[in-house]
Formats: C-alpha cells, structure tokens, sequence
C-alpha cells in the first residue's frame, strides 16, 4: 500500500481551528459568518483534495509529534476516516449557514461563543477521523468533549445546567475512568497504540483480558450511546437545534461510532474476535439498544427527543453491522455513518425550523402543520424514509447491506432485530408526516396560509433532503470507501 | 534486661539526644503557648545539635591543631589522638539556622499577637471561627 | 562563562538579594528592576547549563576550587539540569506577572519582598544544585525561613499559617538533618557522591536504614506528604497571591527532588527498592495522599483553598511514581516535578489575576468570569485541563507514565488512585467553570439580550507570563517525547528497569 506522507491532515484538522481566534475578535456578526463559511469551505476542498488519493488506495499519513514510543501524535487518512471526514466537514457548510437562520431567528445570545466552539468542535471532529492511534484518537475525542460543553449548556439556565452535568458524568466520566486505563492496558500489553487491519494484539492468547479490555473500550467511548451509558444524548438536546443537528445527529455521536469501529476494526482486528466469536457479544449489546431505543422512541412527545432515541438505536445499527464480522455487514456499517447523517441532520432542521416558525416543540401540537410549513414537512418525509431504510433515499442502501451482512455471517437473530426496528422506526416517523398533511380541518393547529422558517433555515434542510435522495442513486463514493475501508 | 542496661549506657548520649527530641515534640504539639511551642521547637532543634557534637567528641582526644597534639606538633600525626572537627563546625552553621528559625518565629507570633491580643492558641482559634 | 553557571546561579540571585534590600531604602522602584534583572540570569544560566549538560553529560563544579570530598562541589546531571530550568524559569517568570499585585497588596513591604523573593529562589536553586548533604540542609533552611516570611506578608491570617508551618518545616528539617548525621557517622563523609560510594558495603546495616527512613520522612514533612500535609493549605491559601504562586509550584517540587536525589543517588535504587522493601506500603500511602487530596478538595469553597488540596494530591502522585521501584514511573514522577510546576504556576497564576480584579477567591466571587475575564480563564482552563489531564497539556503525558508505571509493577490501586484523583478534578473545575459561566444569569432563561459585564481583565504584564506558561504547558506536552529521551532518561540510573 502506499503511503504518502503529507501535511494536509493537519491542515484539514487545523483550519477551524486557526479561525477561532478571529472569530472570537470579530465584532461584526456578517464578518463572524463569513470567517465560518471561508473555514468551512477550506476544510471541505482540503479533506477532498485527499479523496482521489485515497480511492486509489494509498494513506496519507503526517505526524506531529513522537509523544511516547509506540504512540505518537500521528494523523493517517485511510479510507474509514475519509468517509467519516467528508460526511462531518461538508455538513459543517449546511450547518453554518442553518445557524445563521436559527440563531438570529431565535435572537440567541452569546453568538460569538457559540460559532467559537462549533468551530473547535469541527477540528476535534476531523481530528478523530484521521487519527493514526488510539492516542490520537483519544486527544481529539476529549477536546471534542470539552468543546461541546459550552454549546450543549448554551442556555445557560437550570436545565442546561444539569444537562451539562449529565452531559460532562457520561461523557467524560467513562472516557477517563475506562477508556484511559484500557488504553494503557494496551499500550503496557502490546507497547503500540497503531491502528492496522490486523490488530495491535496479534499473537496473544489471553481470551480473558481481551474480552475485558473491548467490553471497555466498546462502551467507554460513551458517544456512541450504547446502552446504558445513552441518557446523556436525550439530556444534551436542551442546545439549540443547529448543535443538536450537526453534533449529535452526526458528528459527536459518529465520533462515539467511528472509535468503536475503529476499536473493533483497528485495535483488536476482525480475525481476532471472529477467532475468539466476539462480534456476536458485540452485536447483542447493540441489537438490545436497537429494539429499545426504537421503543422508547415511540412514546416520546418531544420531537427532538424522538430524534434523539431514533439516533440511539441508529448509532447502534452502525456497531452491530461492524460487529457482524462479515464484509457485507460492515460495508453496511460504514455506510451507515454517512447515510444516516444525511438523513437524520434533515429531521433535526425541520424540528428546528419548526420551532423558528412557530415555536412548536412537541409533536402532539404539530397536527396539520404540514399545510403550513409544505416545504419543511416533505424535507421531512425524506429524512424519515432515509432514516427508515426505504427507496428512494440513501438510508436504503446501508441497510440493504446490513440486511445482506447477517445472512452472510448467518445472524438470523440480528436479521429480525434489522428488520422489527425498521418497523418500528417507521411507527415513530410516520404518524408525524401523516398527522402534518392528512387531518381534518377540525383537526388542524395551524391557519392554511404557507409560512415558512426564514430561507436561511429552508435552504439548508432542503439541500440536505435532496441529498439524500441523490445518495440514493449516486452511494458509489461512499460504497467505495467502505469496500475500501475493509481491504478491498 | 541487663542487655538493654549495657546499650542504654554504653549509648547514652543517643538516649540523651532523643529524650530531648521528645520534650521538644511534646512542647510543640501540646502547649497552648504559642511562645512555649517555640521553646519546644528550639529544644528540639538543639536536641539534634547536642547528637552531632557528641559524635565528634572522643575521650582522651585533643583539638585538631598539631601544635597541640602529643609531642607539640613534631611527631608523626595520629588521627586517634585528635577530635573530629567537622561536626562541631556544621553545628556553627546548624546554630546559626536556628537562631535564625527562633527569630522569624518570635517576629511571627508577634504579628499573630497584634491581630488577636493573645497568644493562646485555642483563644485564636475561637476568634477565627467566630470572623 | 559557561563554566561558571552552577556558580553564577546561586551567586547572582544571592547578590541581587542584598542588592534589593539596599536598593530598597533609597528607591522602592529600582526593587522590581533587580530581582528581575538577577532572576533572569539565574534563569538563562540554568538553561544554558542543561544544554550543556545534555552535550556534555555530568557537570562537577568545585565551589571555590576546593577538591570534594573536603570542598563544596556542585553535581549537575540530567536531573538536576531539568529542576534548576523549571524552578528558575517559573521563579522569571512569577516575579514579573506579580508586580502589579504586589503593588497593590502591600505598597510599602516592595523591598522587603522582593528580598525575601530572591533568597528564596536562591535557596531553592541552591538546593537543587548543591552535591553536598549539609549544604543542603542549610539551603532547604534559608528557602523556608524566606518562606515563611512570605507567606506572613500577607497579613490577616497568614502569620499564623506561617508559624505552623514553621513548626512542621522545622522538625522536617531537623529530621533531614539527624539523617544525615546518622549517614555522616556511617560513612565519615557529605558529599553525595561519596557516600553513595562508601555505603553500598553497610547496606544491611540498621544505621543506615535508620538514616534513609528518617531522611525520608523528614522530606515528607517538607513536601507536605499525606498525612504530614496539615500546614500546607492555611499556608498556601492565606499567603498574598506573589508568594502563592512562587512557593506553590516550587516548594513541593524540590523537596520531590530532593526525595529522588536521596533514592537515587545518595542511596541506590537497589537499596531504595530491594533491600528496604518498603515500596509497596509507600505506594498505599501515597494512594491515600492521593484519595485524601481529592476528597478534602471537594470540601473546599475557596479557589486558592480547593487548589492547594490537589496539590497534596500531586505530591501523592509524584512520591507514589517515584516509589513504584520502575523506570517508568519513576520518568513519569521526575516528568510530572516540571510539568506540575508549570501548571500549578499556570492556575495559581490566573487566581492572581482573579484575585486581583474581583478580591477573593471565595466561589462567591468568581460568578461571571468568563465574561469579565476571557483571557485570564482561557489560560485558567488550559491549567485545569492539565491539571485533569487531558492530552496535549503535559499533564496528560506524566499521568500516562505514572498509570504506565503502575500497570507494569502491579499496583492497580495507584491506578485506580489516579483515575479517581482525574475524575474529582474534572468536578473540582467544571464546579470553577459552571460558577463562573452561569450565576449571573440564572434569571434570564437564556433568551434575549443581556446586558452583560463588559471586559475587565488584569494588567498586560500579568496576561502575558499567564499566556507564556499556559503556551508552555501545551508545548511541554508535545514534546515530552523529545524531554523523556533526551533528559529524563539520563536522569535515571541504569540499573533501575
């Protein structure tokens, strides 16, 4: 394979980062956004200034700094980590310009902090795409918590107060009390932290510690929301909507993902736990969190929050695919990442540009909103249909594959799991849109004139919506990765 | 018994230098007396001076100047005959530390006497709790 | 002029310390200038002086040019290398960023102060560079006398602070001193070296062992080793915020010098480890210290007060490194002697400049900081992320080594002493950071414009040391790969695996 050694992974993770400050100092909001926008764009054209290369199979690999023998601060671009990279840092462009709709829309306060962090958060984001080792990884993953705090507690009233707290005991809590020690169990069993197709564990026997030591890194990374360490993701939507969209429909949240999947693709090696039938634990701790998720997703009112538990059980569809062990399965993983992303950021900013336009947060008040916000309510029919799995969007595809992986690895316990949760996605999705368009006029809440959120809101939910559905006629890129991703 | 006799005596200036440690330890951890506990810390200090003293002494040695040694200086020098005079002269230095260590504390308990009028401890203790 | 560093950094802060007490009757102003001006030299000598350590390996300087074992002689390796830039710089470094609440604590105390600065650095360099046992003694006497008087400039409760401290530091001190001369009367000799030569023969003598203990512990008194600790938070907590920020960052290190000077070079590691086995029930104490520490932070609604306790959890950490008897944690407890300097002087620092601006450090007055104050907590959140430990800050790397070190000799407990001390750090500061980001808003359900405190931070000249060490703390951290294998590794014995 061929390795080229570059500093454009630097330059991808470091370009939010350099911008902070001149957002920080920026005294005029238009000239704050466009900073935002200039450092979106660049980040975009320098993670895909690195596709060609990586499609052809080689890595791009830049270290900064040898830290500790074995496990240097290292970044490595390798097919896994484009995909995730270009899914979180093109989203990042929609997402600012939804910002900009939402919080003037709302008058938030403190806007300047909040494009400060969302920046920083990006940088930890791209940061965990390309890291290179678990040390990496593991500096990126908590600066990324850390920046998020100040966004998840934007409000800065009681009730974000103790979202933070819970929000800072979850993710925090396990990333120090089990990641690091696991992590240094490691570092002390193998004295390496490099990710390789093989695994950093190659030619040890000790069933026991390994099984221990992936239990605790599969559900040290937090993020992920495995159950039971998920109840930080419902408290965390008390931010505005913009960072519940990006950060914890796709980028916080995929971060838990990726590091799990690279933690059972990277550290431990698909031969070892195929050889020690460890993706089956793996897959029935997640199949558990698919089933319930969904079902508590069913009951909820509060529309983010049944975004938030749909993204649970959607998190954990990207772990069970992996943990399938077989290519289909994981291919579908892979790929999941991205289509759900699409898809879910789409139903975030339709809840979010409902409560714009008319301050509606609970589903139970959103009878026949449809008749007034059409454009909103159909971005909403797709990123449902993509979210369940249906044609025509791109969420079909990964779980296509994911259906394909369990019969190649001869799950039929996990095929059900698949198929009853679709089901159940489509049950807590559904009756919204049909409630939006379909209700009498008895029924209807809202007046019958068209009121959209302002264009700045509109625009962003379409475009995602729209690709959505073109994913689902062009997924080749994504496909392609993930083939890659699994060598070949 | 006998045996703890003979080590007592035959050391005794170790038992001597330890006793006086203790009064020292005790003064300073049970007085009230924020003036007595300086005592207490000056005994204890004076207490390690007095061990290192008498380890240089040795009986029948003279002063470590060969004009005085046996035979006034001409003889062939015996190391035997002379008192080891390093202890002694790290002991000017450990005196002066001390002296120093006994000043800065009286400066302080003078300041810790201009702010609460007194100088027992438990006396302080209630003003702090009561600020 | 190179030769004559380990000279010049003793000498020349001695000299400018007369110099200021002088200078300080005829004009309060000339003060600042000297210290800083003796200080910076103390500084670029001892950075040169590591450099050319690593050049040239073991550096002797005969003090007079009197041959040891009779003369003085200053050894300087790799350790002491590394100790001497790290207490020298952060010294430079303090006395610039605490000019200005100096002249704000006690206008009419300048020459006094910046006296006593001065010769306490002196001490404190002295005994790091020192190869003679006695002489160490006597330094370790003149930092604490410097120090004690201080912390009483404070006033208010800091002369009683001080006289408890003085007691503690004095039995500690004595007891190094009766130490000594238990190894004195073994050996016939102070110097370092030539102990270190002369013992390895008397080894299983209970004399010796009697020596090292009571050395042991009287450094463990100084460096306020759980559960010797007591002086330690009044002390620190009711000093004026110059000398906090001096004596917490250096005072605890050095005596943690001195700790692994003893273990490793007057004694060996085969004695210090084997011999006298005592590692284990060492290392339970210092996961009690460590345990302690934290717990007894909670309790705290004090800034100054709350840092002061995680200080006697650090100690917990550096002496339970040292005595894991490995190599790794024993780079990691020499590691974590410069990193827990920089970044105790990083927050200690900031709560100078908050203490400047708002009078307090009581929680209290901390509500809206972040506003008031971005720059001063900016540099405040890098120190607590290191403080926690999360990468890049250095704090992270020395964790990983003392965790590493714990996991190759077996002690799960410092483990998990470690982990535990991280998490109540993560709730001692975000506590910090949710007072200071939230209570003046509790009102305004978030929504609408506020019209919020407008910027009042401290003084540039005391942002800009803050940023330098919050910087530093981040580089350190970087290359803590180059420090380990450059200086760190050089500074350990071979024969400690």
């Amino acid at each position: 394979m061929e390795t080229i050694v570059s500093i454009k992974p630097l330059l991808a993770v470091s370009v939010s980062l350099l911008v902070t400050p001149i957002l920080a100092s920026s005294r005029a909001p238009n000239v704050r956004e466009a900073w935002t926008f200039m450092a979106a764009v660049a980040k975009v054209l320098i993670v895909a200034s690195m596709v060609p290369a990586v499609l052809k199979g080689a890595e791009i690999v830049y270290t900064v700094a040898e830290v500790v023998p074995g496990a240097a601060i290292k970044f490595r671009v390798d097919a896994l980590g484009m995909l995730f990279a270009l899914v979180s840092s093109s989203l990042w462009i929609v997402t600012s310009a939804y910002s900009i709709g939402y919080m003037r829309g709302l008058k938030e306060h403190s806007q300047t902090r909040y494009f400060v962090f969302f920046a920083l958060a990006l940088s930890a984001t791209v940061g965990v795409a390309f890291s290179a080792n678990l040390l990496t990884l593991y500096l990126f993953y908590e600066m990324l918590s850390f920046a998020t705090y100040p966004l998840v507690t934007h409000h800065q009233d009681h009730e974000a107060r103790s979202s933070g707290r819970k929000y800072l005991l979850y993710i925090v809590g396990t990333s120090i009390g089990i990641v690091l020690p696991a992590m240094l169990i490691c570092y002390n069993m193998t004295g390496t932290l490099e990710f390789s197709m093989q695994g950093i564990f190659a030619g040890t026997e000790h069933k026991a510690t390994i099984t221990v030591l992936l239990l605790m890194l599969v559900l040290g990374f937090a993020k992920v929301a495995i159950m039971p360490l998920h109840s930080w993701l419902p408290a965390a939507m008390v931010a505005p909507t913009p960072v519940s969209a990006l950060l914890h429909a796709v980028a916080v949240v995929k971060v838990g993902a990726f590091s799990v999947l690279r933690v059972l693709t990277g550290v431990f090696g698909v031969n070892l736990l195929t050889n020690l039938h460890l993706g089956t634990v793996i897959c029935y701790i997640a199949s558990f969190t698919v089933i319930v998720a969904s079902l508590i997703a069913l009951s909820q009112d509060g529309l983010k929050r049944r975004l938030a538990f749909s993204t649970i059980g959607q998190l954990s569809y990207i772990v069970l695919g992996v943990a399938l062990l077989s290519p289909k399965g994981m291919i579908g993983g892979m790929t999941h990442i991205a289509m759900h992303a699409f898809g879910k950021i789409t139903l975030f900013f339709c809840a979010g540009a409902i409560a714009v336009a008319t301050g509606k947060k609970y589903i139970s008040e959103m009878v026949g909103i449809g008749k007034r916000m059409p454009v909103t309510m159909v971005a909403f029919f797709i990123g449902s249909l993509s979210v369940i799995g249906l044609p025509p969007t791109g969420g079909f595809f990964s779980k296509w594959y994911l259906v394909l992986g369990t019969l190649q690895a001869d799950q039929m316990p996990m095929l059900i799991v698949l198929l009853g949760s679709s089901l159940l996605n489509a049950a807590y999705f559904l009756p919204i849109v049909y409630k939006a368009f379909f209700c009498t006029p008895e029924e209807s809440m809202f007046e019958n004139t068209i009121q959209e959120a302002p264009i700045w809101c509109v625009a962003p939910l379409v475009v995602t919506a729209v690709i959505s559905v073109v994913l689902f006629f062009y997924p080749t890129l994504f496909l392609n990765l993930a083939k890659l991703a699994i060598g070949g | 018994m006998g045996d703890i006799i003979q080590t007592i005596v035959a050391k005794y200036n170790f038992w001597i230098y330890i006793t006086l440690m203790m009064i020292g330890l005790y003064a300073m951890i049970a007085k009230n007396n924020l003036v007595k506990k300086i005592v207490g810390m000056n005994i204890f200090q004076t207490a390690i001076i007095l061990f290192y003293v008498s380890i240089g002494a040795k009986r029948g040695a003279t002063i470590p100047i060969l004009e005085h040694g046996h035979g006034g200086g001409h003889n062939v020098v015996h190391a035997i005959d002379y008192a080891n005079p390093l202890p002694h002269v790290l002991m000017l230095t450990a005196i002066v530390v001390a002296v120093a260590t006994l000043g800065v504390a009286l400066a302080l308990a003078i300041r810790v006497y201009d702010r609460y009028s007194t100088l027992e401890e438990d006396e302080i203790l209630s003003q702090i709790r009561e600020e | 002029m190179s030769l004559q560093y380990p000279g010049l950094i003793v000498v020349v802060p001695l000299l400018s310390a007369l110099v200021i007490s002088i200078a300080g009757w005829v004009n309060k102003r000339w003060c600042f200038p000297i210290a800083v001006a003796g200080l910076s030299v103390a500084a670029y000598s001892s950075v040169g002086l590591l450099f050319r350590v690593l050049d040239e390996g073991v550096i002797v300087y005969k003090l007079g040019g009197w041959d040891p074992p009779m003369g003085i002689a200053y050894y300087v390796d790799h350790l002491n290398g590394l100790v001497l830039a790290v207490v020298s710089v952060v010294a430079l470094l303090n006395a610039i960023a605490s000019k200005n609440s100096i002249e704000q604590e006690f206008p009419e105390r300048i020459g006094p102060f910046y006296t006593l600065y001065v010769l306490m650095v002196t001490g404190l360099l002295g005994i790091v560079v020192t190869g003679d046992a006695f002489n160490l003694y006597v330094l370790l006497e003149i930092a604490a006398l410097t120090g004690y008087g201080l912390i009483a400039m404070g006033g208010g409760r800091g002369p009683l602070s001080a006289l408890n401290y003085l007691y503690m530091g004095t039995i500690g001190a004595c007891f190094y001193l009766l130490g000594i001369g238990y190894l004195y009367i073994m050996t016939g000799s102070l110097n370092m070296v030539d102990i270190a030569r002369i013992l390895p023969d008397l080894y299983q003598s209970k004399a010796v062992m009697a020596a090292f203990i009571i050395c042991m512990v009287g450094v463990w008194l100084k460096m306020a080793f759980f559960p010797l600790h007591a002086w330690l938070p009044n002390a620190y907590t009711f000093a004026p915020s110059a000398s906090s920020s001096l004596i917490a960052p250096l005072v605890t290190k050095v005596m943690i010098y001195v700790m692994i000077r003893l273990i490793l070079t007057i004694f060996t590691p085969e004695f210090s480890f084997n011999i006298l086995a005592v590692s284990k029930p060492i290392v339970w104490l210092s996961v009690i210290a460590i345990f302690m520490g934290a717990i007894l932070a909670l309790s705290e609604r004090n800034l100054k007060k709350m840092l002061t306790f995680i200080i006697i959890a650090e100690v917990g950490y550096m002496v339970g490194g040292a005595w894991l008897g490995n190599r790794v944690g024993m780079t990691g407890a020499i590691l974590h002697i410069a990193n827990d300097a920089l970044m105790t002087l990083c927050v200690f620092l900031a709560v100078g400049n908050i203490v400047y601006k708002v009078k307090g450090a009581e929680f209290e007055n901390l509500q809206g900081l972040f506003r008031k104050m971005p720059f001063t907590m900016g540099a405040f959140v890098i120190g607590a992320m290191s403080m926690i430990g999360v990468p890049p800050t250095c704090g992270f790397f020395s964790k990983w080594y003392l965790i590493s070190g714990a996991i190759q000799a077996g002690q799960y407990g410092f483990m998990v002493a470690l982990l535990f001390s991280s998490l109540v750090n993560v709730v001692l500061f975000f506590r910090v950071f949710e007072i200071c980001y939230y209570e003046p808003f509790s009102d305004h359900h978030g929504h609408g414009d506020h019209h919020p405190e407008p910027i009042d931070e401290a003084p540039v000249t005391m942002l800009v040391p803050l940023f330098i060490v919050a910087a530093i703390l981040v580089l350190v951290g970087l290359y803590t790969g180059d420090i380990v294998n450059h200086i760190v590794e050089f500074a350990i014995p071979k024969g400690l695996v």
